[in-house]
């Protein structure tokens, strides 16, 4: 049995909006295994993502506990939440948010920026993550020279060029057709299998949810049912 | 530097906007360097003046002329140290349009006055030359230059106001010597004998228009100052003596507070630079709270994203203002404008060194506002809102 990396125990989750009290998140508890691919399902406004950020110490929760690998996150303060996020988290986003004035390498290497690693060696690691996800011939190019696909693989290579504990993953194949999908399904599943990297991914695609180890499933902030 | 990248990029993003921008920064900048140059021209008279020296004018008022033989009594005041004359001639080369009436056209004692203003500065053989020659002239580089004399050249000038005896209004005079001086001082001058112009004016012989004096201590300004007018007192040309800073400023004040002027004319063009520029990085700043929220997912802090915000504004500024006081130093430098009425023309260093501060000031205040936005912002609304 794997050891457990990221564990909720009765998250919630509560929005204001217009004077309303919206329970995004009712005490949930979930455990996502140390290498495991977790895929996250749900209508909309189930409050899939709102817990992808609670877990990737983006958002803080109104009550519970997550913890990643050794670490209480929701107890971590702000400055040290972007630090532990920097070095343990990679996000990978449906609208791949490239930074359209800079080219494929450059957006791949921002995470990198913030570490003390000198320039010959990011642009190593850089070629590295750009060759993993098949594009070493278009570090060169914009995002808007690149296709969706592409473009979707240049916001993996930015999540994995720190080699982060956890792939956090909303929605990457929501903004592509089949083909393009299923490309960077692939590379996600590769990355889970070959590189041992644990990848919770939120998605309202079946299909794309088969690649998962695992499915759970969310509805109004509880789980409700979860598949192997 | 690793951050480069990312800065060039955002200003980029809206070239035309940033241009514009860019542009009104530079065109603020120029004219800072240019108003600077403009202030000194009217206060560097004020600014250099000598302080141990006094001059003595005619009570009414400075075009009033001064009989010549007040000089020795001048000079036998205690205190005392040195005393010499000038009159104004008025006089146009070739014709009105050329400017010559507004460079200071001086009869003068050629000894007396080298003396007075050590400042000026000429060689031994061109200062002998031009003592030997009585219708000699001592030019200040700027007009000698502007009018394209050399040492040897005769220059006729056509006296608006003196007459020769032969009622003919040409003086002509031979360029003996050419005259330079450091920063501040006046290099526009025409100066020729007053021995010569005396003897040879129709009228007004015995007479100049006002008197310099060099005295031992500046303390003693005002003792001397009232010892010179004393004597004179009760006579058909009573005197008023003033120290060279009071006479500066009078002129100066005849004009107005140039100074204040050219302040608030600054003061209404950098808040207006201010606006704009503060105006052009919240926009860029609203139009990327998409990718400052990616920044901060990716681990950037909130400090490293007011750094780069501020970094940004600072950029701008820096380019702008940079390229500004460049063009605003090399367009004073290709001297006055005016064609000779600022014969003191330059852009000071103190004034440099303030601009440079405006420049980081500007880069500071305007990226202030949207930094500090843009270090508030929270990731998930930032995300949810793209």
């Amino acid at each position: 049995m794997a050891e457990t990396l990221v564990r909720v125990r009765d998250v919630r989750k509560t929005f204001f909006r217009g004077g309303e009290r919206i329970e995004v998140l009712q005490g949930l508890d979930v455990d996502v295994a140390q290498g495991e691919f977790l895929a996250l399902m749900g209508p909309s406004g189930s409050g899939k993502s709102t817990l992808l950020n609670l877990i990737g110490g983006l958002d803080r929760p109104t009550g519970g506990s997550i913890r990643v690998g050794d670490v209480e996150v929701s107890s971590l303060s702000g400055g040290k939440l972007t630090a532990w996020r920097a070095r343990h988290v990679g996000f990978v986003f449906q609208m791949y948010n490239l930074l359209p004035g800079l080219t494929a390498e450059r957006n791949v290497e921002l995470p990198l920026l913030l570490t003390s690693l000198s320039r010959a060696r990011r642009r190593q690691q850089v070629a590295t993550a750009l060759s993993l996800v098949g594009l070493t011939d278009r570090a060169r190019h914009y995002p808007r020279q690149l296709s969706g696909g592409q473009e979707q693989r240049v916001g993996i290579a930015r999540a994995i060029v720190t080699d982060p504990t956890l792939l956090l993953c909303d929605e990457p194949t929501g903004d592509l057709d089949r083909k393009s999908g299923d490309e960077v399904l692939e590379l996600l599943q590769a990355l889970h299998r070959d590189q041992g990297k644990t990848v919770i991914m939120v998605t309202h695609d079946p299909h794309a949810a088969e690649r998962a180890d695992r499915i759970v499933h969310l509805d109004k902030g509880v789980l409700v049912g979860a598949a192997a | 530097m690793k951050f480069w990248p990312l800065l060039w990029s955002s200003l980029r993003r809206r070239k035309a906007r940033t241009t514009f921008t860019l542009l009104s920064i530079v065109v603020a900048f120029v004219l800072f360097s240019y108003l600077a140059a403009v202030r000194v021209a009217f206060s560097a008279g004020v600014d250099v003046a000598g302080a141990d020296r006094l001059f003595t004018t005619h009570k009414t008022s400075i075009i009033q002329p001064l009989p010549s033989s007040y000089q020795d009594q001048i000079a036998r005041v205690p205190g005392v140290v040195l005393v010499t004359h000038a009159s104004w001639f008025g006089g146009i080369y070739q014709d009105a349009n050329k400017g010559f009436q507004g460079v200071f056209q001086g009869p003068v004692d050629p000894v007396g006055y080298l003396k007075m203003y050590p400042e000026f500065k000429v060689s031994d053989d061109q200062r002998k030359a031009w003592m030997e020659d009585r219708e000699g002239v001592l030019v200040g580089e700027t007009t000698a230059k502007r009018y394209g004399w050399k040492i040897g050249d005769r220059v006729p000038i056509n006296g608006t106001f003196w007459r020769k005896k032969d009622r003919s209004t040409i003086w002509e005079f031979n360029i003996r010597g050419i005259y330079t001086g450091g920063k501040g001082v006046d290099t526009t001058q025409f100066l020729f004998h007053y021995d010569y112009f005396d003897e040879a004016r129709e009228l007004g012989q015995g007479i100049v228009g006002w008197y310099m004096v060099r005295i031992d201590d500046p303390k003693n300004t005002t003792a001397i100052s009232k010892a010179i007018d004393a004597i004179f007192e009760n006579s058909p040309a009573e005197t008023k003596t003033v120290t060279e800073k009071a006479l500066a400023q009078g002129f100066a004040d005849q004009i107005g507070d140039i100074g204040a002027i050219i302040q608030w004319i600054l003061a209404a063009v950098f808040f207006t630079l201010l606006l704009v520029t503060g105006n052009t990085i919240a926009q860029s700043v609203r139009e990327r709270t998409n990718e400052l929220a990616v920044l901060k997912t990716v681990g950037f802090s909130d400090a490293t994203t007011l750094g780069l915000v501020l970094a940004e504004s600072g950029l701008l500024a820096i380019l702008g203002g940079g390229i500004g006081l460049g063009l605003g130093v090399m367009a004073v430098g290709a001297g006055d404008p005016t064609g000779g009425f600022l014969p003191i023309f330059y852009f000071p260093t103190k004034d440099l060194v303030l601009g440079v501060a405006l420049v980081f000031l500007l880069g500071i205040v305007a990226g202030l506002l949207p930094a500090v936005q843009a270090m508030r912002l929270r990731i998930v609304d930032a995300l949810r809102r793209a």
